[in-house]
């Protein structure tokens, strides 16, 4: 096809979602009504660790207006996220795990009715030993929470050894060494968790939910329930906010579709906000200790990264989270030898899963302040540091991720331009300052939660002979603007208005399979299969055209609701007029498009958490002011550039990210999820690990009040990987936003915290210790007896490796293959 | 008040300027009356403890909490919901904004953002950015930032002036 310009992509327009929006007819889970719907509510337990002893339902049961209880032992079959951490049951069998683990489901013909018949269950528990950290967990390998733990309550430890480390570390002018901790938060989204179940007419199972991952709720619920999956339909409504807590297969959602099958009635399970804040899945709490050695031209010769992950009471996501702590520190700096050891313990505690960046802000974290303590101690600037060890274009890394296109440098030097950077940093005077951070995500996980070789997105396209175009994807719309992407990209190659664009989208009875809204996937790989289907129906269009018309299809361009002769635009079809001509001649017009990531080069155990096709990458300044009376930190303004390989739609992307700069604010700043053992006096040891403020008003989170201005700098450098040379936006952004605040501490009061969030106690007692002439930092100072595990060692690509282990047996599926745009950094 | 023979309340009141009457449940909030039985959904539950402003709405031109209201409060009232604020099939300015600007992005918080800064410009039709701020300050957003809120607002003001001058 003849090359025009761009009529849909690129500019800055309405999102074709937004009319439903701003009137309140988008239809969430919990805004749906069926027919003799009944509705459920689940007792959570009260205890954060006990045998289930037994469950009496009998006066539940004879309440007015109960229709069922179920417990676990109407679930016996557990699921979960992972194939490895199928630890989950709806209901908990016979053994609790936190405060607020599923014990009973009631339906009723309300809520309140079925609230009242919560009080009426009796459950016997008798109360186990907690662990309410990593630290308890190392120390007290028993009783163990799984017993499919590595060992003790150590459900996971991973290790790996890229080159000779200690051989990196003699080469190091300067090694430094510090620990770090960033405490756990949660999603918060506005919209509670909701399910509705039902059976439809012809007998079969259909389940609306607030979910991100309709195909991987889909096939846990199969799991769970014992079906056949073309007798189950999962639906996933719009998302009012997920953030990565929608992402996995909830309790509620097992549970509802479980009552439905039994009761032949719909059953709507709505969490409360406090269930929401238990059923968490979100940041898991970490501590760092990060070793680098350093030459006095700045450049990294070996990284030791050390990770002690706090899951809480389930597996989760929680095995990838831990590769994650891991994987993309050499994504963005040159990084010759590295050395990786994650562990990750159980606790008692609601689990930990994937929250927006997934396992990469808590090192990005670390790495990004002790990069700061670098620069000033070989008198450098913290940009200009950056500068010189950001990865080249075109590399392999240490563990054998493949960087393509990295806008890492041009992010830098414009925020360091557009913030004033030269003029601020070391010169703003007393209690204020500014910091700089980088940071890398992915644009999509390399592979899928489960093991298969099919398409990770699909689309279809349908036309009609009235013109009409309707997309079917699988990807969920969660704010992010997927259905605004999906829509903008068969539009402009089809020459049309987004809005002449109808969606089917998130159902797994009608819609190809898409794995779902997380990873930051869907605009690469949902929009490449939505460019393929789009130009396969363009080049059946094309064709029948063509010959209607007497011009080569090559000369035929798709633009303005027309298919029209490039040499001579007078003569075309109107886009409906075409549909007719191509349907006449080819027959029922619908088109397919499918999208599967390139193999990784790595191919070590483990080392399917990290590859991308591609990543995107931010930099960030933030300027604050802080009073050294009360500690109080206040964030002046935040510059942002963010490498997004072209912005589809411009307002969405800055919507993106200054969406992620406020939620990183909060992390930095306000956010925690807090848990405290009630006195022993009370409890004795097995205390309940309540959460110390499970609601909206105490969870402190940022207002319309504490929202500082944001300067956002996006940096196009379209990526052959994405489509039209997008990468992804709604994850990234983030991750540079806490370490870039800390280091403006620094620069403001001189004093460093190592630990988020930072609080303004936090700020006082750094203070306070560099007044009394002891370190002038807050945070970690110890790193506790975690258990070495042996590595596995695979040799980085300049090493002569070939992405494999050397000390893990493999079957060698295919011959090795040569690896392309190896450099030594 | 008068009630049913049976024992439920009865409520009259006018939604979106339109009189309703209707037999409740004398527990109910106003919100699960606006959702449960008058399918008005647009109206969000976010936390039922007046926490996060989801759930607002107008009563006789006044911002309330819906989920901390009981529907029996109602009673003789005019209550105004997002479902309110267009003019038949066309958006209200604000609502125009909001789409235009990204200030809806989930979508879920923004029923009670647009109620609330619809209340703002009745009282004050050109508010500065600060004073939007604090109108807004009791709905939480978790998507936007807020920064693409505000300039919706602003937007809805400076096309209402434009619109005037014409």
């Amino acid at each position: 096809m003849p090359v025009r310009d761009l009529r849909v992509i690129g500019r800055a327009r309405r999102r074709v979602d937004a009319r439903a929006k701003v009137t309140g007819q988008t239809l969430f889970a919990d805004d749906l009504r069926l027919p003799r719907m009944l509705h459920g509510r689940i007792l959570g337990s009260p205890h954060p660790h006990a045998r289930i002893l037994g469950v009496d339902a009998s006066k539940a049961l004879a309440h007015p207006g109960v229709h069922l209880v179920l417990t676990g032992a109407d679930f016996p079959i557990p699921y979960g996220i992972l194939p490895v951490s199928q630890d989950e049951h709806a209901l908990a069998v016979d053994r609790v795990r936190f405060v607020g683990d599923p014990v009973a489901l009631v339906v009723a013909t309300d809520e309140a009715t079925a609230g009242e018949a919560l009080a009426l269950l009796r459950v016997d528990y008798e109360p186990l030993p907690t662990i309410a950290s990593p630290e308890e967990a190392i120390a007290r390998p028993s009783p163990q929470i799984h017993d499919y733990a590595d060992s003790g309550n150590l459900h996971k430890q991973v290790s790996f050894a890229f080159g000779d480390l200690e051989a990196g570390m003699r080469e190091a002018d300067e090694v430094f060494e510090d620990l770090f901790f960033y405490e756990g938060n949660t999603h918060l989204p506005i919209e509670q968790h909701a399910a509705v179940a039902a059976l439809d007419p012809d007998g079969r199972l259909a389940i609306w939910a607030s979910t991100q991952t309709p195909h991987y709720l889909h096939r846990a619920i199969c799991k769970a329930l014992g079906l056949a999956p073309a007798r189950v339909r999962v639906v996933a409504c719009p998302n009012g906010g997920g953030f990565g807590g929608k992402s996995e297969p909830h309790r509620h959602e097992i549970a509802a579709a479980g009552a439905a099958l039994r009761l032949g009635r719909p059953v709507k399970l709505c969490l409360s906000r406090q269930e929401v804040f238990y059923a968490h899945r979100g940041r898991h709490p970490v501590l760092m200790r990060l070793r680098t050695g350093v030459r006095r031209d700045g450049s990294i010769t070996a990284l030791h990264l050390s990770t002690l992950v706090d899951g809480g009471a389930y597996g989760s996501y929680g095995v990838a989270s831990t590769f994650y702590t891991g994987a993309l520190q050499t994504v963005t700096y040159r990084i010759p030898r590295y050395r990786f050891d994650g562990t990750r313990a159980f606790t008692n505690k609601p689990p930990c899963g994937p929250k927006r960046g997934h396992g990469t802000p808590q090192p990005r974290f670390g790495q990004e302040v002790q990069l700061d303590i670098i620069a000033e101690r070989l008198g450098l600037d913290p940009a200009e540091l950056r500068l010189r060890i950001a990865c080249e274009p075109d590399t392999l890394t240490a563990n054998w991720l493949r960087v393509s296109t990295i806008g890492l440098k041009e992010c830098i030097r414009q925020v360091v331009e557009r913030s004033g950077w030269r003029a601020r940093f070391r010169r703003l005077g007393e209690g204020r300052g500014v910091g700089l951070a980088c940071s890398a995500y992915l644009c999509g996980a390399g592979l899928p939660i489960y093991w298969n070789g099919m398409p990770q997105s699909g689309v279809q396209l349908k036309l009609d002979r009235g013109g009409g175009v309707t997309a079917f994807s699988g990807a969920t719309e969660i704010g992010q603007g997927s259905d605004d992407v999906l829509a903008g990209l068969v539009a402009e190659v089809l020459g049309l208005a987004p809005g002449d664009v109808r969606l089917v989208t998130g159902d797994t009875d009608l819609t190809p399979v898409d794995l779902g809204s997380y990873s930051s996937r869907v605009t690469l790989m949902m929009g490449n299969a939505a460019v393929q289907a789009a130009e396969r129906a363009r080049d059946l269009v094309a064709s029948a055209v063509a010959e209607e018309l007497g011009v080569p299809a090559a000369r035929l361009v798709f633009a303005g609701g027309r298919v029209f002769d490039a040499q001579d635009p007078e003569r075309g079809l109107s886009w409906p007029e075409a549909v007719v001509v191509a349907e006449t001649r080819h027959g029922t017009l619908g088109t397919v498009g499918s999208y599967t990531p390139p193999r990784s080069a790595a191919r070590y155990k483990g080392g399917g958490v990290g590859p991308s096709p591609t990543y995107s990458y931010s930099a960030c300044v933030v300027q604050v002011e802080v009073d050294r009376e009360t500690g109080w930190v206040d964030v002046v303004k935040v510059w942002i550039a963010h490498d997004v390989g072209r912005a589809l739609n411009p307002v969405l992307v800055r919507g993106q990210v200054e969406g992620s700069v406020y939620m990183a604010l909060g992390e930095a700043l306000m956010e925690e999820m807090a848990y405290r053992r009630l006195p022993e006096r009370l409890t004795g040891e097995a205390g309940p690990l309540v959460h110390k403020f499970p609601s909206m008003l105490e969870y402190k989170s940022p207002s319309t009040q504490d929202m500082p201005p944001v300067e956002t700098i996006l940096v196009e450098d379209p990526d052959p990987a994405g489509p039209f040379g997008a990468k992804e936006v709604g994850q990234g952004p983030l991750l540079p936003v806490m370490p870039a605040l800390v280091n403006a501490i620094h620069d403001a009061v001189g004093v460093r915290i190592h630990e988020v969030p930072v609080t303004p106690a936090k700020v006082l007692a750094a203070l306070a210790a560099r007044a009394a002439g002891r370190p002038a930092r807050y945070g970690p100072t110890e790193w506790p007896p975690v258990p070495e595990v042996e590595p596995l060692v695979v040799p980085p690509p300049w090493e002569g490796g070939d992405g494999r282990a050397l000390n893990e047996e493999v079957r060698r599926k295919a011959a090795p293959r040569p690896v392309a745009g190896v450099t030594r950094p | 008040m008068p009630t049913e023979p049976h024992g439920r309340p009865h409520l009259s009141f006018r939604v979106n300027g339109e009189p309703v009457e209707l037999a409740l449940e004398p527990y109910k909030t106003l919100l699960e009356v606006l959702r449960e039985d008058l399918g008005l959904t647009g109206t969000k539950h976010g936390c039922e403890l007046g926490e996060c402003g989801a759930c607002a709405v107008l009563v006789d031109g006044s911002p309330a909490l819906s989920c901390l209201v009981l529907g029996l409060e109602c009673e003789g009232r005019e209550v105004l919901t997002v479902e309110g604020l267009a003019r038949r099939a066309e958006l209200s300015p604000l609502q125009e904004a909001f789409a235009d600007l990204g200030a809806a992005q989930c979508g879920y918080c923004t029923p009670g953002f647009l109620v609330m800064a619809q209340d703002l410009l009745d009282r004050n039709p050109h508010p500065t950015r600060d004073q939007i701020r604090r109108a807004l300050d009791g709905n939480l957003c978790r998507c936007t930032g807020y920064l693409q809120v505000f300039e919706a607002v602003e937007e809805a003001v400076a096309r209402g002036a434009a619109a005037r001058c014409r």
